[in-house]
Formats: structure tokens, sequence, C-alpha cells
């Protein structure tokens, strides 16, 4: 990338690894718990629907600070972590996709559960008469019905993914050419003395690629939406 | 056969049946919305579990509650049409076929170019299920539900969302499965027209319950049929069978009972059954020979009661021997003549209308439907 300072292309490369990571590792998930939460009716559905949405209305800073306690070299899980697999996961780039996972991953299941609220059930019933198991149902019919929600729901976890900014300094801090996302390099550039030409290019970089990815979210949803004959 | 015992509460509303039907044939579940036909069809194919119920068909079990015995919807091997087709959006047309016969168990006794070529679905096999119209939407879904090799079909109103024209593209079809594949039809509808068209066996339902069931024959002449249809649909559906076709006049000749009627229509095969409703409001009663008059159809027989149709006037029944006619008439008429059960008398029928036709079922030309684990 010609135009790019070195800098610049790599909290580029950075956040769109970063936000890659998260998405992968939230997409499974995101997928179980909307049909949890839509499907099944259990005690203590409202609670799980609840945590999975909390991230939505913490300060980001609880967030990376509740991951530090938990994730931390002498965290609960992250000196576990470390001991039996040594893995380390604060400061470290895989730390920041965790940080950007759990603060997109309500938005993620939300997309999700909106599309398989509109599935239609009795198309499940005729595959159920049709001798499709639950499996084979989910993966045939469910699935592909629900695509435009997956689409969305990833596109706009990547997007937040991108800008995630306060849990991920939180968690992580702001390494450069480790945890120096794009937003943490226009923060950074903010505050250095002189920094404000590359702030601002910084900015610019990130409005493109946030008016890219709503842009190639609506050409997704419109060529799904032709798929399905809506 | 099909067994059905099923009861469930679902809310205020209680459902509780109990009947038999023979199979192979078309069993017309017939009742107003809101009667509890659909939870029945639902019930057979699985996707309904009743708090207390057994369905056998054929000698195999699919539900008893008593032993604990659900067989899942995937495995009953019932064919299912739903009213609205629930065709899969995301798949063509081609697609939609596939995803059944795919997952089809048990031997093949349609093949997917019998389908196609039975509901002539061979032009839209490209097309998305979106650019369909009602009746073909229907087609498909018919042909799919054909290709789970399914030893029964169920058909929940399958018409109903469908108009007059675009009912007319399906049902020439449906005929032709019963008399062609002769396969196990449960049919769900309000629509009398329909149960004329294709049912061989009819059961009325109301308010959860069965009220009467039976032959189509002797359904018709059911007086729990009358408040369903309304009395000017009241009247003697009869399956006669075609004698013959007379140049001269334009009628063929059809057998009825011990009697003959003649009906304008040509083409139909010697030998073929045709379904004639006469109306009851159509038919006049004579109690000596009739004369000097200018209806053709004229059919002797014993009266075999006469009954109040809450009308004010008399449903007179007279068996032609094998068969039986109703005619509606005055009570006048009724003390004038002195009608009385086990006289003779003569009904005369002002018209005749033809409900469709077909090849008995025992004549079926392709391989039975009727037991497809054989």
């Amino acid at each position: 990338m010609m135009w790019l300072t070195a800098d610049e292309s790599e909290a580029l490369r950075l956040s769109l690894s970063i936000a890659a990571r998260s998405v992968a590792f939230n997409l499974p998930a995101a997928i179980l718990i909307a049909w949890v939460l839509t499907r099944v009716r259990f005690v203590g559905r409202t609670l799980l629907d609840a945590l999975v949405h909390l991230p939505l209305v913490l300060p980001p800073v609880v967030v990376g600070y509740v991951l530090l306690l938990l994730f931390g070299t002498r965290g609960f899980i992250g000196s576990w972590l470390q001991h039996a697999f040594v893995i380390q996961l604060v400061f470290t780039r895989n730390g920041a996709a965790l940080a950007t996972a759990v603060m997109s991953f309500p938005l993620m299941v939300r997309a999700m559960r909106i599309s398989l609220e509109n599935v239609d059930r009795g198309l499940e019933d005729a595959a159920r008469t049709l001798g499709a198991r639950a499996a084979d149902r989910f993966a045939t019919i469910t699935l592909p019905l629900m695509l435009p929600g997956i689409i969305a729901g990833v596109i706009t976890a990547f997007s937040a993914a991108l800008g995630e900014f306060g849990a991920v300094i939180t968690f992580v801090s702001n390494i450069p050419g480790e945890t120096r996302t794009l937003p943490l390099a226009l923060y950074t550039a903010l505050q250095s003395p002189g920094g404000e030409h590359a702030a601002a290019r910084l900015a610019g970089l990130s409005l493109g690629l946030g008016l890219g990815g709503l842009l190639l979210s609506e050409w997704f949803a419109r060529r799904v939406r032709r798929m399905l004959g809506r | 056969m099909l067994a059905v015992a099923a009861a469930k509460q679902r809310g205020a509303f209680a459902l509780d049946v109990r009947f038999d039907l023979p199979t192979p044939g078309v069993a017309a579940l017939f009742g107003r919305s809101g009667s509890g036909k659909s939870m029945v069809v639902n019930t057979i194919a699985g996707l309904l579990k009743p708090d207390v119920g057994r369905i056998v068909h054929d000698g195999s079990v699919l539900l008893d509650t008593q032993q604990q015995i659900n067989v899942p919807p995937e495995r009953r091997r019932m064919g299912y049409v739903f009213q609205d087709a629930s065709l899969f959006p995301h798949l063509t047309v081609a697609g939609n076929l596939r995803y059944a016969e795919r997952r089809a168990a048990g031997s093949t006794y349609v093949s997917l170019d019998t389908v196609t070529g039975l509901l002539d679905l061979g032009s839209l096999m490209d097309r998305r299920t979106h650019q369909l119209s009602g009746g073909e939407r229907q087609r498909v879904a018919i042909g799919r539900a054909l290709l789970t090799q399914p030893r029964l079909l169920l058909l929940d109103e399958p018409l109903a969302a469908l108009d007059e024209a675009r009912r007319e593209e399906v049902l020439p079809y449906l005929e032709t499965l019963r008399d062609r594949l002769a396969i196990p039809m449960v049919y769900v509808t309000h629509d009398f027209d329909e149960v004329l068209r294709l049912a061989t066996h009819v059961v009325l339902m109301e308010s959860g319950a069965v009220i009467a069931q039976g032959d189509v024959a002797n359904m018709s002449l059911d007086p729990h049929l009358r408040s369903l249809i309304g009395p000017d649909q009241v009247g003697a559906i009869i399956d006669g069978v075609v004698l013959g076709f007379d140049p001269a006049s334009g009628l063929t000749k059809v057998r009825v009972g011990r009697g003959d009627l003649h009906v304008q229509a040509k083409d139909l095969a010697v030998g073929a059954s045709l379904r004639v409703q006469l109306l009851a409001r159509d038919v006049i009663v004579s109690t000596q020979v009739p004369e000097h008059l200018s209806v053709r159809n004229c059919l002797a027989g014993l009266v075999a009661s006469i009954q109040d149709d809450d009308l004010g006037s008399d449903l007179v029944t007279i068996d032609i021997g094998g068969a039986m006619i109703m005619a509606r008439i005055t009570k006048a008429a009724t003390r004038e003549l002195s009608l009385a059960p086990r006289m003779n008398a003569w009904a005369l029928v002002k018209s005749v209308s033809l409900r469709g036709h077909s090849f008995a079922v025992a004549a079926a030309p392709v391989t039975s439907a009727a037991s497809p684990d054989a």
C-alpha cells in the first residue's frame, strides 16, 4: 500500500487481522446463542439474554477491566491458559481480538436473532415431513434462510471490531505492532505534538473503511434477498 | 386402513376424534374453519402430539401414548401438502423436488420423472418458487410430497388460498393422482365441491369432534351434512357406471343402482365410473308410473324414509336398488301422496350434475401405492 506510511499500514493490517479473528471466533457462538434465545424456552433465558447484551450498555473500560481480572496473568482463566497452553492474552493481538469479540458479540447476536425470528417455522415442519432430521433441517433450511442476518451480523460486528477502543486499550494496552489498531493509532497521534496531520489521515482511513463496509453490507443484503425471492 | 384416535386440550378448545379410514381411497375431513381438521392432519403427520391417542396405519403403530410410542414426523413417511405450499424459497423447483427425493425412505414407487410428468412440472424446474403462480406452487408442493414415497398423502386445504380459476389448475391433477397412483389421501377442506370431486370417504367434523363418517354416497344423505352445506346443496351423490353414448340424443347412459340416467356428456369410456349429484330440490316424486312428461330421467324404487328437513319441507329418500335418491317435497305433498316407507315411488330427476369421473381404483393401471413397503 504505497499511499500509506509504514505505521499506518501496520495499524490497518493489525485492525483487519484483529477484527477478522474476533468475527471468526464469534460466528459459531453467535449462531448458537441466537438459536437458543429464539427457539429454546428455559429458566434463565432472560438472564442469558441480558448477559449477552451487557457489553452494549457497559462502558467499554469496564469490559476491558473485567477481562483483565479474568484473563490477566494472575487472573482466574488467564493463569490457567498460561500454565496449560502457554497462551498469554494480555498485551497481545489475540487479547485485542478477545476484547473486540466480547464487545461486538451482542451486535452479531441481535442481527441473527431478528432474521431467525423471521424464518417461517412452517418451512422447518415441511422439511420434517420430507424426512429431514434436526441437524439436517438446521443446515439445509434454517441456516440458509437466516443468511441475511448472518451476513448483516458479520459485517456490523467486523466494522465495530475495527473501531473498538476502550476495551482494547484497557485490556491489552497500546503497543505498536501488537495492539495499536487504527483507533489507538489515531488516539496516539492526537496525543503527540504535531500529530494533527497523521490523525486526519487515520480518521480518513477509518471513514473509508466504515463506508466501504456499509456499502458492501447493502450489496450482500440485496443479493441474498434476491436469492430468497423477497 | 388408517385408524386414528386422538384427544388434545388446547386452551379452551378440546379435540377428541376417533375414526377409521379405508386405504387406498381419498378421505375428506370436512367441516367449518376452526373445527379441528388441521389439528387432526398434524396429529397424523406427527407435527402435533395429542395428550392421549393411538394412530395405526396398515398395521404399523405411529403413535400410542399408552405405550409411549411416538414415531417422529421425519420417520412417519407421510407426504404433507400445506395450505401455503411451504416451498423452500432458497431452492428452485427442481431443488425442492430433489430435497424430498434425496430423503425418501422405502422403495421408490413414484420417480422424479413420473411426478414431473403427472403434474406437468417440466417447464417449471428452473424457476424460483416466488416466480410461480398459486396453482403452480401447489402442484410443486404435491410433487415434493409424493417424492418422499409416502404411504399416505395428507393435504391441508391445499386449494383454500386459490381463486376459482386457479383451483381448476390443480384439481384435475389431484384426480389423476387418486386414479393413476391409487395413493391414499387424507384431504382437509371446508369446500364441499372439493369433497364431491375427490373424496371416496367423508369424515364430518364439528367443534373438535367427529359427528359422522362414511362413504360419500351414504354421507350425502346424512342429516349432519345438511347443516354444513346448506339446503340447496343437499342431494344424493352416486358413483354410476358409464354404459354408453347415444349419438342420436347426444346423451350418455349411466347406470345408477338398478336404474339408468341419461346425462349430457360424451367421450366417457364405457365402464368408467361417473359421479353424479342429484340435488334434492331437482327431484320430483311420483307414486304412479309417470307418463307424458318432458323429464327424461325417471328411476323406480321404494320409499326408504321421510325426514323433516327443519325448513318446512320433507326429505324423501328412495331406494333404487343399490343406490339412494333424495327428494325435497312440501309437507302438503307428503300428505296428499300419503307417502310412507316401503311404498313404490318414482324419482323424476330434472337435472344431473356431473362431479368428475374416474376409473375404479381397483382397475388402477399404475403400481399400487397401497403397500409401498412390500
